[in-house]
């Protein structure tokens, strides 16, 4: 079935969030580039909700502190400092992320505020030490242009990004605290984006500006898009940490398909069950399963658990009835009861007897929570508490199933559905960061930006065709696949041909992705050094492409010693000319013959390929040629 | 309306009718913003008006004399929803929580923007409900001041209020208090409160209470605790051992300094090991001696005398300095912070002889913090004992000057003074010395 989007009232926005190659981070000196590979130290801590003084509690904090995990924090020295532990007030605003934020705002036309005032998002899941995010407006208004069609953006922050989840358990929580504070600038459209298409296009165009500064950082992990889709009596659906570009189409068509079930489901659940569900009752049903093969249900046993219950009237079949690949209203169940209580999931008895749940223990399980034919029966099998506040999230998402689709916030996963994490933050979790003043944003250093502004990566590509003399298309292969940055550090730094440089960071690069080399291995300091082994004759052309699949596949940082334990660098250039001259000596009487020349450069080439470059060799002959002809060579 | 506007925003804001936290319209040459009028910080610039958008973010928009502001709606009242505490359990200890200011007695208006002192019993026990399952709190508000504008008059009427809280049915008493000067209350409490029958817990945060990261309400929860049930009775400080929020460290009063700006693990116990550390599972003792909870040996002995002065001495300063001060403050008593062992330079000894004579008492104690001054070992220490100067051991400096200001109410004569002040009264002074990681 095609979907008509027009017709279902699809909405999008975009949230695109991409890290600052700033040289220190948003609030504080420390760096922006780190390897994870340094000593940590670790130390605990607990964050609590903070009631607004509005008296309102956020739903995402009250989500976070019904867990009230232990937080342990690994840092490494080098990449945090006491900021970072929420230990030493913040420093200023970065004035290095403020010019990049204000660039790319007037890129888009977007107008920047007066004074930038600097809030704190409460976030109590850990990921901040401060338990808030700290995160400015730098600008409002402007707009994107994809395919004629001008997508309005709502506004341009600048926030701290997070510190990266290690791993979560039930009640223990890790984090490493290198990536807290990189800034992270935040392009929002307004929700208006009518189809999937139009969506990865306007994310790509907003991409293509933040590139353009010049100053965004690249690669794995740098850039994070979020999605807040809604369709026609639906609901507005966050969905974060969409990676890849490609994944915006699939996750915003999945979930349409997921709220037009829902709202199907939501129909037919009204006409089955008239009211609503009767008040929360959860059942302990131990005794029915103290012989079970089920290996799940035995182990939670074995370990001091019970299994409890919940009847669902009128849900049978609803349960498990899957239209679209992964949607499923039973996969709602299981991910509230997974996110709200950590339990391993729930057995429905749409999916019974299976899972070695015998249809002996289905029956009985049937009677005595008293469900017919058409009633559904939900178990959890965990320690008590665990399994009662699993079946309450299940009876609250079952709740919500009869109204509809739920606001929440959902997590994208790589085959481009999306998994429920949490209830919607509000607006009730925003204040003031009272330890940074304001800052004013001056119409004279707004001017000085304005004149000079950056060029857009379509000049960008025009200007690089023309002075390299590329084809565009391999011009915009680069800029495509984020290479066009490393290719004009490569020219910049080395002597190395154009074209070489621009074939191998597209061609050999994807050709050696398609043989299986992790290319993703090779960072741009491993590329730059490459290209300037390359152009100062440390190897040859030749060996490009095994120099560079040997560094990604032994995940190198030092390509000089890869190269020479490859024994491609043994030759001492010395001893090359050397070699040259008695060559020359030796066939002087021939080197009027061009013919001969050239049969001079083959037996270099036989001695040396693969070791000299052979551009090397030849302007090595060359000069010898020259010298002794007194003629000029070409 | 003020919300810490001044000319021309004002005037627009009035002219407008708005107060703070109505809806308005702004509109200035660059663009039209809506949203609700916060107030201003004292350090912005005098010409932007705050709004907070829809979305929660707060801006500050520019206006100049064309621009106009627009009131929308009236801001809704806010409905604030305090937690109800649960009913005091009767068979909890009872402590009473007194609240002088600073960070942990405060909580920033964020409708506003300021801060307002709060520290209500209903207050504590909705910030940090599970004080209310160890023990019964009584909250009162002392004061409200930051701990830098406290003065040895505060210090007295906390004593008082901690002396008559003492003699009633409390098992503990908590003092909240900011950090900055906490150490310095802590030692003139203890001098004042000898061998008190309940501990007697000053406690603080370096990061406010509204904050979810905040340290006050784990150092709350075993200062409250450590009152209700400790063995120790004697005046302390509570607060985070390290930079986890696991550990807190129970610190003798006379003892501890705070060594650090900002870090949760800022307080110290110099020159001893704190008397106890706090987990959640129990309270660890460390100290060797220490005062016993319930004696019948409490004695209230208040009093402070403020002529006193705490010198720190630096290279190249001129001896006249103390001369001037001593003239023009009436001083009756000095501690130096000198150097090392317990040195100044040998050109103060002249004045340092002359103070001696005039029967003002001078103390010498280190810059250096750890370890105890030895005014023997070389020639000029010696010079300065005979000067008059009397060292002051393992002292911490902060300690020794409010020591000399309690004995200085208590002693006319100035060999009463010296006397005292070379006892050790309440554990100030004295003990082993320990090599570092060791003890
Ligand atoms: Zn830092």
């Amino acid at each position: 079935m095609v979907l008509d989007y027009e017709r279902l009232g699809l909405k999008v926005g975009l949230e695109i969030h991409r890290q600052l190659n700033t040289a220190r981070k948003l609030f504080c000196p420390c760096p922006t580039e780190y390897d994870e590979s340094g000593e940590k130290i670790s130390f605990t801590r607990f964050l609590r909700e903070a009631q607004s003084e509005l008296g309102e509690l956020d739903p995402a904090a009250v989500f976070e502190s019904r867990k009230r995990k232990k937080i342990v924090y690994r840092m490494d020295r080098r990449s945090a400092c006491l900021v970072e532990l929420d230990e030493e007030p913040p420093h200023t605003l970065n004035g290095e992320a403020v010019e990049i934020a204000l660039t790319a705002a007037l890129l888009m036309g977007s107008t920047p505020v007066d004074e930038i005032h600097v809030m704190r998002k409460i976030v109590v899941d850990g990921s901040n030490t401060a338990g808030f995010q700290r995160t400015c407006v730098v600008a409002t208004g402007g707009r994107v242009v994809v395919d004629g069609e001008a997508i309005p953006i709502q506004t341009i922050t600048l926030e701290e990004d997070a510190a990266r989840l290690v791993e979560s358990s039930r009640g223990v929580v890790e984090y490493d605290l290198s990536r807290l504070g990189i800034p992270l600038i935040e392009v929002a459209t307004a929700p208006v984006i009518k189809s999937p298409e139009q969506a990865v296009k306007a994310a790509k165009a907003i991409g293509d500006i933040l590139r353009a500064t010049g100053k965004v950082k690249r690669g794995l992990g740098t850039v994070r898009q979020d999605l807040n889709i809604s369709i026609r009596d639906g609901a507005l659906v966050e969905v974060k940490g969409v990676q890849e570009l490609e994944l915006i189409d699939d996750v915003v068509e999945y979930e349409v398909r997921r709220q037009l079930h829902l709202l199907d489901v939501s129909k037919r659940l009204a006409a089955r069950l008239g009211g609503g569900l009767p008040a929360f009752n959860p059942v302990d049903v131990t005794h029915l399963f103290t012989d079970t093969k089920s290996k799940v249900i035995r182990r939670s046993l074995d370990a001091g658990g019970r299994v409890m219950a919940l009847l669902l009237p009128a849900f049978a079949g609803l349960i498990s009835e899957e239209p679209f690949k992964g949607v499923r209203l039973g996969a709602e169940l299981a991910a509230y009861a997974k996110a709200w209580a950590e339990v391993e999931g729930i057995f429905h008895t749409d999916e019974l007897p299976g899972y070695g749940i015998t249809s002996e223990e289905v029956a009985s399980l049937r009677k005595y929570m008293g469900a017919g034919d058409a009633d559904a029966v939900v178990l959890v099998a965990d320690l008590e508490h665990y399994a009662v506040e699993a079946l309450r999230a299940v009876y609250e998402r079952a709740a919500e199933a009869l109204r509809g689709v739920p606001n929440e916030t959902r997590a994208a996963r790589q085959d481009g559905s999306t998994v429920y994490i949490r209830p919607r933050p509000g607006a009730a979790r925003m204040y003031p960061e009272t330890d940074i003043p304001p800052i004013p944003i001056t119409e004279n250093y707004l001017e000085e930006l304005k004149s000079r502004l950056p060029e857009t990566l379509d000049r960008l590509a025009e200007r690089l065709s023309r002075q390299y003399g590329l084809s565009r298309q391999l011009v915009q292969e680069l800029i495509d696949r984020e290479r066009v940055e490393i290719f004009m550090e490569i020219l910049g730094k080395t002597s190395a041909s154009p074209t070489v440089v621009a074939t191998t960071l597209t061609e050999t690069l994807t050709s050696l992705a398609r043989d299986g080399v992790d290319v993703g291995r090779l960072g741009e300091r491993v590329l730059l050094e490459v290209f300037q082994l390359l152009s100062e004759g440390v190897f040859s052309k030749e060996m490009l492409r095994d120099v560079l699949a040997r560094a990604a596949s032994e995940g190198v940082s030092d390509v000089r010693s890869l190269v020479s334990s490859m024994g491609l660098a043994a030759v001492d250039l010395e001893e090359v000319r050397r070699y040259v001259d008695e060559l020359v000596e030796r066939n002087r009487s021939f080197l009027g013959d061009e013919r001969a020349v050239k049969r001079l450069m083959g037996d270099l080439m036989k001695r040396y390929r693969g070791r000299v470059d052979g551009r090397l060799l030849h302007q090595i002959l060359s000069e010898r040629v020259a010298a002794r002809t007194g003629a000029a060579q070409g | 309306m003020d919300g810490g506007y001044t000319g021309l925003c004002r005037r627009l804001i009035s002219e407008a009718g708005a107060s703070i936290g109505d809806e308005v319209l702004v509109v200035t040459r660059k663009g039209e913003y809506r949203g609700f009028l916060m107030m201003r910080y004292e350090l912005g610039a005098a010409d932007h008006i705050v709004l907070k958008l829809a979305n929660g973010y707060n801006i500050g928009v520019k206006v100049w004399d064309d621009s106009r502001v627009v009131k929308l709606s009236e801001s809704r009242p806010p409905s604030f929803r305090a937690v109800e505490p649960p009913p005091p359990d009767p068979g909890l200890p009872h402590v009473a929580v007194i609240s002088t200011g600073g960070t942990i007695a405060s909580r920033v208006d964020y409708r506003t923007g300021g801060v307002r002192p709060a520290l209500t019993a209903s207050d504590l026990l909705s910030a940090v409900p599970e004080l209310s399952g160890i023990a019964r709190i009584s909250a009162e508000v002392l004061m409200s001041i930051y701990s830098e504008n406290m003065n040895p008059r505060n210090w007295a009427l906390m004593a008082e209020r901690v002396d008559s809280l003492l003699r009633s049915d409390v098992d503990g008493v908590v003092i909240a208090h900011g950090t900055d000067t906490m150490g310095y209350s802590a030692a003139a409490l203890s001098f004042v409160l000898q061998q008190p029958p309940k501990p007697v817990v000053l406690v603080g945060s370096q990061r406010s209470s509204d904050r979810p990261s905040s340290d006050a309400a784990l150092n709350l929860v075993a200062a409250v605790d450590i009152a209700a049930k400790a063995p120790i009775a004697e005046v302390g400080v509570c607060m985070h051992l390290g930079h986890s929020d696991d550990v807190i460290a129970f610190h003798r009063g006379v003892r501890v300094v705070k060594l650090h700006t900002s870090s949760r693990s800022a307080f110290k116990s110099v020159n001893c090991e704190p008397l106890a550390l706090w987990t959640r599972s129990g309270l660890k003792i460390q100290a060797e001696k220490y005062h016993r909870r319930g004696g019948d040996d409490y004695r209230f002995m208040p009093g402070f005398d403020e002529r006193a002065l705490l010198l720190k001495f630096y290279p190249g300063m001129s001896p006249e300095v103390l001369e001037v001060l001593r003239e023009r403050l009436c001083l009756r008593g000095v501690v130096l912070e000198g150097t090392g062992l317990g040195h100044v330079s040998s050109s103060f000894i002249p004045t340092l002889k002359r103070l001696r004579d005039e029967g003002v008492f001078v103390g010498m104690t280190s810059q250096c913090r750890y370890g105890r001054v030895d005014m023997l070992v070389y020639d000029n220490g010696r010079d300065l004992l005979r000067a008059g100067v009397v060292p002051l051991d393992n002292m911490l400096a902060e300690t020794a000057l409010v020591k000399l200001m309690w004995v200085l109410a208590r002693a006319e004569e100035y060999e009463e003074v010296k006397r005292l002040m070379a006892t050790n009264l309440v554990g100030e002074m004295g003990g082993r010395s320990m090599p570092e990681g060791v003890g």
